[in-house]
């Protein structure tokens, strides 16, 4: 039997959970110098100058180095360029890894000091004398967006970054003149702190001897870390750059992008030819992680009078924050206008947003990425088209869904939906959710004195990003291929290298399966390598739900270059023609006949090549393949959430949570359900508890957890988790991807279970995240 | 974190002694909880840390006469499974079961709390609703004139608290509710019906712990929530957060005092 498809258990587990997995701030190297950042304390400031004399007084201190030192070396780039919409490109202003005339937002690089010990360079950093002169800020879009409002970039007018759009406008406004219906509301996507468990670290030594530097850092994408940095800031070439991405403690989407910490750290550690680590500590992981979400919007929605839907108007703002950091234009654009059909076959979309810089950090993608926002601004907007209609809320979404006959199916908005199942996983989820027994359930909990609500979102997300043609004409700068290089051992046992990289996703289990089973031998046997450049093809990286279904194609493809030429190995000494040769189960045989070689034999023979076709064969048993998806993925399906109000205090319990998905071909169902879990918990966190807040001279209130709340164990249900397989029709794995379905699918299922339970009080709508306070304060102001 | 001396007393005499010599710069060190996320925030920055660890006989429960007296080196675990605890005055058992989380609860101590008096914390509710008494190395003091203002006592800065006396309770219990990011009272009240009257505690929601003596009243001739359920709560001078504005801790303090009545009536 193989192995896709079954519950192994981790084999990175073992040494997570013994304390043995080795993290970038585990590295040690010999004479080591600790770096420490001096960061603005303003969210906007004039920088009149910098007084380092006392602080390269102080003990332990080995350098002091500000903006001005870092003169000649590039800013920190932007790896994706958005075109407004009269096409001339977005503002792109610059990004010095430390600040040169002003300080951006609170927690901006200003000076980083480096001493002996990390003790020595904090105290040291407190000495470091900045002549900050405070100028007014804008920490908000709509501050931003203000008439007269003070400017983050001088180059940038209005605070804008870009102005996009997404559709054709007339047919939507043909859509809308012809509507019976119009349904139209408000929708805020709060800010949220990404929170990896890990703080970001890096780690850099230069050997003078080599000319070789060599990188540490917490990344998901090692490869792409040193091309940006080599290339676009350093001017190191790639040869003599190596980044090393070792255990991550989680990313979601916050080590994807460079950063100037490490930046600064690899430019210092070759300056001094020693080594130098720095590891943030968790108040700058608030301050200065690339945060997520962070929009406001309008939609409009116009139906007939039965309900169907005609035409969709979405106008919205995204917050760029400070700085662009690396992927930061593509969130608000190609990852969420795109996704505004949904599972719906809406037949005219226009979607615009307005992006602006504000005094606060860097917003850049965060598990799931542009799409947990559209998606939560569809499903609110669907919810409430059936409470103006008076339709039932599922009829509504049923009658709008595309049929599975309907696939391929194109939207209007760019993409081409290969396959999926909308209406059989909203029956699944229906059914696994007992949503028909609900009124019992709510009539039981109002004896109790709760306000019991129910919810649902049916969903489409894309990802396993992405065709690099295509990526390139929406503005990537980067191509979105992976790479894998299968390395079979002479006695059959294999390694796989893959520029994917796992910080959780639990690669080292479910590639190993693919390839055991592919080879047909023990999944002991296969061990998988990631996060050094120096080892792996060039990779792209681990994030987009990407890893399975396009680095795991990558697998596949280069597995079946070793199965070719193992049959030609086979064929020679089983003196057969090649074509006769067939390879299933861990043998190659020659079709109609008993006689066969195992995997491990011809690997052997590979190694040791006496008897050998050696005019048509190279020696050896290793191949690699880059894999370029055709399409997207579109994983989707079904969440339901039901809970529990306190009326007296606003307090939510959450009761259940029920998830029909269709994530494609599953290799590893508890993986897939771990990713679900968590997924789910992220979501309910920016629904009901996550909210990042800074006041209106950008400092950042929500700092620390004493106020900013992470969903805790406690704090959510046993989940049900079903799943309606439809495989992805374009890649080998047949895989779509499951990373980010649980954030996507439930935070809008989670808000209309609330508006569900408020709903007998005259309760409408409610911002995230609804806090008991912003619960109690809605039922206060429906009771008048 | 800044380095500081550390010391490690055998008696309460030496860490005295300890106290004094630091110049007041020196802090007591008990369960650290408080102090140690304080010290790497650098919001204090002691000279001198003067562990209570090796000073035997502050961490007994026992009855005394109509008190339950609790030394102040007990931990919030040991206070939660204390059967003596439980069977006099069970609501001070929940309360300590439910501070902080299990780390918290196997390292923090009674003493620490109370003397740190955080107007978040659980402890200082109990302490001011049962109407305690705080002993320290050199007198008793009344918890109505311990807990003076925002992290505010009377102690000396050489003077180290030794144990609370609990006056036993006929009916007590504590409603708490939490922040969802800390699991700090955002309000918490204690109500009490002991042999000196009612009592009526709040924590979290002002800048220290107070009484509401207009509940306390009702409650007296009426020890039921309908006796308070129209005695509303002045939002001024309540603190106001990111979490829970004045208007709303004042809405909870009715909220949670309706609910410790109710449960203290079982």
């Amino acid at each position: 039997m193989g192995s896709i498809g079954q519950p192994l258990k981790r084999k990175e587990d073992h040494r997570f959970l013994t304390g043995r997995g080795k993290y970038t701030d585990d590295i040690v190297r010999p004479n080591q110098a600790y770096a420490y950042f001096v960061r603005s304390p303003y969210a906007h400031a004039k920088i009149n100058g910098i007084d380092k004399a006392e602080a390269e007084k102080a003990d332990g201190v080995v350098a002091i180095f500000t903006g001005a030192d870092l003169e000649g070396i590039g800013g920190v780039p932007c790896g994706w360029q958005i075109h407004n919409k009269d096409g001339t490109p977005m503002a792109e202003p610059p990004h010095p890894a430390l600040c040169t005339d002003k300080a951006l937002f609170v927690g901006d690089e200003v000076a980083i000091v480096i001493a002996e010990t990390k003790a020595q360079a904090k105290a040291a950093a407190q000495l470091v004398m900045v002549d900050y002169e405070p100028l007014p800020a804008v920490s908000s879009i709509k501050a931003a967006i203000a008439e007269g409002a003070p400017l983050v970039h001088a180059d940038a007018a209005n605070n804008r970054c870009f102005d996009w759009h997404l559709g054709e406008k007339d047919p939507v406004d043909a859509a809308f003149a012809k509507a019976d219906h119009v349904v139209e509301m408000d929708v805020v996507n709060n800010r949220l702190v990404p929170n990896a468990m890990e703080p970001r670290s890096a780690i850099c030594e230069y050997d003078p001897s080599s000319d070789m530097t060599t990188l540490w850092t917490t990344s998901q994408n090692p490869h792409l870390i040193r091309l940006l940095l080599g290339a676009f800031v350093l001017q190191i070439p790639e040869h003599k750059l190596r980044v090393i991405a070792p255990d991550v403690g989680g990313g979601f989407g916050s080590k994807i992008y460079l950063y100037a910490e490490e930046t600064v750290v690899t430019w210092a550690a070759r300056k001094l030819a020693r080594p130098v680590k720095w590891t943030a500590e968790r108040t700058e992981s608030f301050q200065a992680d690339a945060h997520g979400r962070d929009q406001i919007g309008h939609a409009r929605l116009a139906l007939d009078k039965d309900g169907n839907f005609l035409g969709l108007h979405i106008k919205n703002k995204a917050n760029m924050g400070a700085y662009l950091s690396t992927f930061a234009p593509a969130v608000p654009t190609y990852l969420h206008g795109t996704l505004f059909a949904g599972v719906y076959k809406t037949p005219a979309i226009y979607v615009e947003v307005e992006a602006v810089f504000t005094n606060t950090a860097p917003v850049d993608a965060y598990r799931g990425a542009g799409r947990p926002e559209a998606t939560y601004q569809l499903e609110r907007l669907v919810d409430k088209a059936a409470a103006q209609l008076g339709m039932d809320k599922i009829e509504l979404r049923r009658k709008n869904m595309i049929p599975k006959e309907a696939f391929p199916y194109q939207t209007p908005v760019a993409l081409q939906y290969d396959t999926g199942d909308f209406i059989a996983c909203l029956d699944l989820g229906l059914k696994s959710a007992d949503w028909d027994g609900f009124e019992a359930r709510r009539e039981e909990a109002k004896k109790r004195g709760k306000l019991r609500g129910i919810g649902i979102s049916t969903y489409l997300e894309a990802c396993g990003i992405a065709p690099s043609a295509l990526v390139g004409q929406l503005g990537a700068r980067a191509g979105l291929y992976e790479s894998a290089t299968i390395r079979v051992h002479p006695t059959g046992s294999v390694t796989v290298f893959t520029g994917t990289h796992s910080h959780g996703q639990g690669h080292e289990t479910a590639f190993a399966q693919i390839v055991a089973d592919h080879f047909g031998v023990d999944f002991e046997a296969v061990d998988i390598q990631h996060g050094d450049t120096s080892q792996t093809a060039f990779g792209m990286g681990t994030y987009g739900s990407r890893s399975l279904a396009v680095g795991g194609s990558a697998i596949v493809k280069a597995a079946d270059k070793v199965v070719a030429k193992g049959k030609k190995i086979a064929a020679h000494l089983l003196e057969a023609s090649e074509a006769d040769i067939e390879f299933e189960d861990g043998k190659f045989t020659v079709k109609g006949t008993d006689r066969s070689k195992t995997f491990g034999e011809v690997a052997l023979t590979a190694y040791v090549p006496h008897n050998y076709p050696i005019e048509e064969v190279e020696p050896g048993l290793e191949e690699t393949a880059f894999y370029d998806p055709k399409n997207f993925t579109y994983p989707g399906g079904c969440h339901i959430c039901e809970l529990e109000v306190d009326p007296e205090t606003g307090m939510i319990e959450v009761c259940n949570i029920t998830v029909a998905d269709d994530v494609g071909r599953v290799i590893n169902p508890m993986i897939v359900e771990g990713q679900i879990h968590g997924g789910v918990a992220q979501g309910v966190g920016q629904a009901l508890y996550e909210g990042c807040i800074y006041d209106d001279d950008g400092q950042l209130l929500t700092g620390s957890y004493m106020n900013y709340t992470m969903p805790r164990a406690a704090d959510l249900p046993m989940m049900t988790v079903g799943n309606h397989v439809t495989p992805c029709t374009h890649n080998p794995v047949g895989a779509k991807g499951v990373g980010e379905v649980g954030s996507i699918g439930v935070t809008p299922a989670v808000i209309n279970a609330v508006v569900d339970a408020l709903s007998p009080l005259g309760v409408k709508d409610i911002e995230m995240p609804a806090t008991p306070q912003r619960v109690w304060a809605a039922i206060r102001a429906a009771q008048g | 974190m800044q380095n500081f001396e550390f010391h490690r007393p055998k008696t309460i005499a030496e860490a005295v002694a300890a106290l004094k010599s630091s110049d007041g710069d020196g802090k007591l060190l008990a369960g650290g909880q408080s102090l140690i996320p304080v010290l790497k925030h650098e919001l204090a920055m002691p000279s001198a840390l003067i562990s209570l660890a090796d000073i035997g006989g502050l961490d007994e429960i026992r009855l005394d006469g109509d008190n339950l007296a609790i030394g102040a080196k007990c931990t919030h675990a040991q206070v939660a499974s204390s059967d003596v605890v439980k069977n006099t005055i069970g609501a001070l058992a929940k309360l300590a079961g439910h501070i902080g989380d299990p780390q918290v609860r196997n390292r923090g101590t009674l003493g620490g709390s109370v003397a740190h008096a955080d107007p978040a914390a659980d402890y200082p509710a109990a302490v001011l609703g049962l109407g305690a008494t705080i002993k320290t190395d050199r007198r008793a003091i009344a918890a109505d004139d311990f807990f003076t203002g925002f992290f505010e006592t009377p102690l000396e800065s050489d003077e180290i608290v030794t144990a609370v006396l609990f006056p036993k309770a006929e009916k007590a219990a504590y409603a708490k509710f939490a922040s969802p990011a800390s699991k700090y009272a955002i309000v918490g009240v204690f109500v009490a019906k002991t042999g000196g009257g009612v009592r009526v505690a709040v924590t979290g929601a002002g800048p220290k712990v107070f009484r509401v003596t207009e509940m306390e009243t009702a409650l007296a001739s009426n020890f039921s929530s309908d006796a308070i359920k129209d005695i509303a709560v002045s939002a001024d001078d309540l603190n106001s957060d990111v979490e829970a504005g004045a208007e709303y801790r004042a809405h909870l303090v009715g909220v949670m005092a309706r609910r410790a009545v109710d449960a203290a009536n079982g």
